[in-house]
């Protein structure tokens, strides 16, 4: 299985670059891992990617883009603003959480 | 007299209401609550647009669905009182339940995104899960001579997350079947980032796009749509034109469970992944699509947790704990036109993977098209009237099997839950 060094951490990665242990991400990961995206996080990105990653923690699956919005209070307008060109990805990505997928 | 009480009697209730009314004694009353007269057979909504079922063959009247000693309350749910054990209806005495199920499905919601409801609804925007919708399609298929035709799917969760695509793979052997299916542009717009996002699924049957000239557009989550001009647009400000309209609407859990705020967002309920008990209703299990669990919104899911639920069910009325049966596990069929299907079967930790699914008719192929899956889909149509809602044993085990299915040599992913 392949693997990338975020912030001196090793963590095993799928052929796409999501963390396959999101247990390994810890908040210097996801910083290091917006960086290579191009993305400048602020707080409002951050009240995101820290919903992505409970959620996850409590419900085995990554939330969608409405269920974000409504336990956020960011609106769908500024997620995209936020993480323009795919935000469901984006934040799976920098949140260490598999990407958004169906059943097949 | 003690009670138990199931809300909802589409696939799952029915299934819970028909096997508790054997398994418990006669101390217990079995009370389902469902208002509809009668009982739709969903799996149909796929073909009808075709014309290869008339809408009077997906349906059976209610009454005729449930065992003897089954009471139907035909009441529309208002509330759970969950602290009195109560369920309270718009009209009529409260419904008190020493046990409840909820199996109150889910609810369409085109309303919810800008315009889908406005002008071209059912005349150039159909939706294909509900009769109506599937009925109408129907209407405006037979005279459509070309053009853009888009399926799009909203936002997940929907009711069984492979039924877009059968119906892409279905559309272009009716407009072949028509003589017009090189002047018709066929086109699958998903806000997730591919048409198949498991490993096994997208190497195997990745094929299918290309064969069925399917045009995929990706990451599309509609934000409005516009009937009248003919064209979705997104949130990151795409537009894709479109001459018919396919959508499959966001979908919600019941009116109740919004009013009450005992779901989430989309009101669905939160239940325990493996004993299906409700997070927040004592006493109470969840049961089908009105959960909010990481597998699919199916009927075989909801067959599979029906079983466990009764099960667990006995437990609780003896007074014991409910037990973490349930695996996540689905079973489905996936129409690929021209007499053919394949099947899929997989739980929360395993992916879909190919290799043979045992049963007493012969082997199924895994994520492979044979003309022997087809048959089964056909013929599973009996079966449901006939073995699954009466609550008879089918040969397909609650839990998944690993028998048959070839397991990856080598694998880059982690065993993984099912989204959708």
């Amino acid at each position: 299985m392949p693997t990338k060094t975020y912030a001196g951490v090793e963590v095993p990665v799928d052929d796409e670059g999501y963390l396959t242990d999101s247990s390994r991400w810890n908040r210097e990961v996801g910083q290091a891992i917006a960086e290579e995206l191009g993305l400048e996080l602020t707080d409002e990105h951050w009240k995101l990617i820290d919903f992505a990653r409970s959620d996850y923690a409590e419900r085995g699956q990554t939330p969608g883009l409405r269920r974000m919005a409504a336990n956020t209070g960011v609106g769908m307008k500024d997620i995209y603003r936020l993480f323009p060109k795919g935000p469901g990805k984006l934040i799976a990505k920098v949140a260490g959480v598999p990407k958004p997928k169906s059943c097949i | 007299m003690k009670t138990l009480a199931v809300l909802g009697a589409g696939t799952g209730g029915t299934i819970v209401a028909n096997r508790m009314r054997k398994r418990l004694g006669k101390d217990w009353r079995v009370v389902v609550v469902d208002p509809r007269d009668q009982h739709l057979y969903q799996p149909g909504l796929l073909f009808l647009p075709f014309g290869r079922y008339e809408p009077e063959e997906l349906l059976r009247a209610r009454k005729d669905t449930f065992r003897s000693g089954v009471e139907w309350l035909r009441s529309e749910v208002v509330g759970i009182d969950g602290e009195a054990r109560r369920v309270e209806f718009a009209e009529g005495e409260p419904l008190s339940y020493d046990l409840l199920v909820v199996a109150s499905g889910v609810r369409l919601r085109p309303d919810l995104t800008e315009g889908l409801t406005g002008p071209g609804w059912r005349e150039k925007v159909f939706d294909f899960y509900s009769l109506e919708g599937a009925s109408a399609l129907r209407a405006a298929l037979s005279t459509f001579e070309g053009g853009r035709l888009v399926l799009n799917v909203v936002e997940n969760p929907i009711k069984c997350p492979v039924a877009p695509l059968e119906f892409l793979f279905l559309a272009d052997e009716y407009f072949t079947r028509r003589g017009v299916r090189d002047r018709v542009e066929l086109v699958y717009a998903t806000p997730l980032d591919a048409a198949f996002t498991k490993p096994q699924a997208a190497k195997k049957l990745g094929y299918l796009l290309e064969e069925k000239k399917v045009h995929l557009v990706t990451e599309f989550m509609t934000s409005e749509v516009d009937g009248a001009a003919g064209h979705l647009r997104s949130y990151d400000e795409r537009e894709e034109p479109f001459d018919l309209l396919v959508t499959i609407p966001t979908h919600s859990g019941a009116a109740f469970v919004e009013r009450s705020q005992l779901g989430d967002e989309l009101a669905f309920l939160p239940t325990d992944p493996h004993t299906l008990r409700s997070k927040n209703i004592p006493g109470a299990f969840v049961v089908g699509d009105a959960t909010d669990l990481p597998t699919s919104k199916a009927g075989s899911v909801a067959h599979f947790e029906a079983e466990v639920v009764c099960d667990n069910l006995l437990l609780a009325a003896k007074g014991e704990e409910p037990e973490p049966l349930f695996d996540g596990h689905a079973n489905c069929f996936v129409e690929t036109g021209w007499g053919k299907a394949l099947l899929l079967d997989f739980n929360y930790e395993t992916e879909p993977l190919p290799g043979r699914f045992p049963t007493p008719w012969g082997p199924f192929t895994l994520l492979e098209e044979s003309r022997r899956n087809h048959w089964g889909k056909l013929a599973f149509h009996w079966l449901y009237w006939n073995a699954l809602l009466p609550g008879r044993p089918l040969p397909v085990e609650a839990r998944m099997s690993l028998t048959g299915k070839e397991l990856p040599q080598e694998t880059t992913e982690q065993p993984e839950r099912a989204e959708a």
